[in-house]
């Protein structure tokens, strides 16, 4: 961002106080463009969500505004604008009001130093992972704001849990990035995914065994911290009624709702950044990326969809999982997350002690491992398919269905979609 | 002008942490002052001490404080809250450091530094830390282990006391 300023300002001619308020403009204007950028993700997650728990509960989904529903999170958005702002009696009105923006401003700031492309990135910071981990901080003293101001036992119970679950989640998500950190010895964004390569077995999860428990020890951390099932008790809807954002309405119960969405994506991306080698393209050095705008373009699709899966496992969790109790989730933290990620570090520093520089020993630990997670993933996949063959149900990936292909079949007590749709009626007219 | 308006809000707001009646607004209030004075470490270009102080006092201790804050009893009271404890004491006190920090503040001579762009200081400080200030940092590390230790050794105590009692009782 620096450079375009600069170049801005040059051809321009500007000095002085001039070239003081373009800059200011310029800031502005990306902060604008990042925001909605991130708002625009964090609404369509809200779709996203809402069309995979209809596919995994064996529904539709909302699928009337739009193509496949897909301004269904326009029209909410609408509605929520005009609700109105109820602010409660006996609340604090001043913190009541402002909770809402620090939670905002917590999760969208990050959105600042993510990666999306090789030259796509608001501020590539050379703090940007610990400015990531810093900056969501706000979102901690703005759930206890609105928990306290809000004058209700709910609230306020919610948000003591959120703070407590995010202040000590906050400890393993850290540690395990540090074992990223000292890794690529940077902790730059750009500098961390230039590190990596495109190729599986040039990202970080697979360097050694260790990353790849620590990937999954950030994941489980970050699910906590942004207070996803299975660990959202701050707004367990059967005990505390939703939490924190109990007496919320109209906007301001949007930006927790979009902060949260925006929080699951913010995460994607880390987890992309750090363990997936971000918008690197399998056989394509990123001195080659720089010089082309289509392998640009190409980087942040792959960026894009590499988060998009880990968006989708997030929402796959929630719908899959039950929720945990309040001593489960801190024992789950200080006595198995902490130690584990300690081990991991340990572990990293050790195995850099042994093979400081890339050799060939180094590239096949990489193998090693990337085969270990390719044989596990096989696994997952054909003990799925085996239950989904004794189960006898019929299986359709379509997350974008229409609703007149759905068909209620009493047999299996699912619904016929699609292609499967076909299958299902020849099978029902050889009857 | 970012340094001025920064400065108003991290003051302003400091201020009303002391003054105000509320105790709860008074901890929240403190947000905003930490956050200012990372904006003002961000602006002398120390990009490390701003994310660390965010990271720290706005993630950590502020957290903590709020927690306590929240804790006490009766705390909806007002007259119950920030009580001005002993005025005689205090007002003495006060005016004495106000003094002596004015007269530091007139005796320094502040230089001007030139005007240096903005550059990463975190490999600098990584290096001090492991290279010349090795001993302070160690130092550091163990009054820090100690705390830990004696937090533990106070919580563990009190939980002994109640597993106790709790035998008593069944």
């Amino acid at each position: 961002m620096n450079a375009l300023a600069d170049f801005i300002i040059n051809s321009l001619g500007l000095s002085g106080l001039s070239a003081e308020l373009v800059m200011l403009l310029l800031v502005v204007a990306v902060a604008a463009a990042v925001f909605g950028i991130g708002m625009t993700i964090s609404g369509l997650l809200t779709l996203a969500e809402r069309r995979v728990a209809g596919r995994i509960q064996s529904r539709i989904g909302p699928n009337r505004v739009g193509p496949f529903g897909l301004l269904q999170w326009l029209v909410d958005g609408l509605k929520l604008i005009m609700k109105e702002d109820v602010v409660p009696h006996d609340a604090d009105p001043h913190m009541f009001r402002m909770a809402p923006y620090l939670v905002v401003v917590g999760v969208f700031a990050a959105f600042a130093s993510l990666p999306f492309g090789q030259l796509l990135i608001a501020s590539d910071l050379n703090v940007g992972i610990l400015y990531l981990l810093a900056i969501t901080s706000l979102v901690t003293v703005g759930v206890l704001m609105s928990g306290w101001a809000s004058n209700n036992k709910w609230s306020m119970i919610g948000g003591i849990r959120a703070a407590a679950q995010i202040v000590s989640y906050e400890i393993p998500t850290a540690l395990s990035v540090a074992s990223i950190i000292l890794i690529s010895g940077t902790l730059s964004m750009q500098g961390i995914i230039n590190e990596q390569g495109g190729w599986p077995w040039q990202w970080y999860i697979f360097y050694n065994p260790f990353t790849f428990a620590v990937f999954f020890l950030y994941f489980t951390a970050a699910l906590a911290e942004g207070n996803r099932i299975p660990f959202d008790l701050p707004e367990a809807e059967s005990e505390l009624v939703s939490g924190y954002n109990t007496e919320y309405s109209g906007m301001r119960f949007a930006g927790f709702f979009l902060a949260e969405f925006a929080n699951i994506y913010l995460m994607s991306a880390i987890a992309t950044t750090l363990f997936f080698g971000g918008w690197q393209i399998p056989g394509v050095t990123p001195e080659q990326q720089a010089g082309s705008l289509v392998l640009q373009i190409t980087g942040m699709v792959v960026f894009m969809s590499k988060s998009a899966v880990g968006c989708f496992v997030v929402i796959w969790i929630r719908w899959t999982l039950p929720r945990l109790r309040i001593d489960q989730l801190m024992s789950l933290c200080y006595k198995y997350l902490i130690p584990l990620s300690f081990v991991c570090l340990g572990g990293n520093a050790i195995y850099l002690l042994i093979f400081p520089k890339p050799s060939s020993a180094n590239t096949l630990v990489h193998m090693i491992t990337t085969l270990f997670g390719g044989v596990l993933i096989v696994i997952f996949v054909t003990r799925v398919m085996y239950h989904h063959r004794i189960s006898g149900v019929s299986l359709d990936l379509n997350f974008l269905a229409r609703g007149e292909k759905g068909k209620y079949n009493p047999e299996t007590q699912v619904r016929a979609y699609g292609s499967f749709r076909k299958k299902y009626e020849k099978k029902q007219g050889a009857k | 002008m970012v340094f001025y308006f920064t400065a108003l809000i991290t003051v302003g707001t400091a201020s009303y942490a002391v003054f105000s009646k509320n105790i709860t607004r008074c901890a929240f209030s403190l947000l905003y002052s930490f956050f200012g004075m990372a904006v003002l470490y961000g602006l002398l270009s120390a990009d490390f001490v701003a994310v660390v102080q965010l990271m720290i006092y706005v993630g950590g201790i502020l957290v903590l404080l709020l927690f306590a804050v929240m804790l006490t009893g009766n705390i909806e009271l007002a007259a119950n809250s920030n009580k001005t404890a002993s005025r005689w004491l205090g007002y003495p006190l006060g005016m004495v450091i106000f003094v002596l920090l004015v007269s530091v503040f007139l005796r320094v001579p502040w230089g001007k530094s030139a005007v240096q762009a903005y550059l990463p200081t975190i490999r600098a400080i990584g290096e001090s830390f492991l290279g010349r200030l090795l001993l302070p940092f160690e130092f550091l590390s163990i009054v820090l282990l100690a705390v830990v230790i004696g937090a533990v050794v106070i919580v563990r105590n009190r939980n002994v006391c109640n597993a106790s009692e709790e035998e008593e009782s069944t």
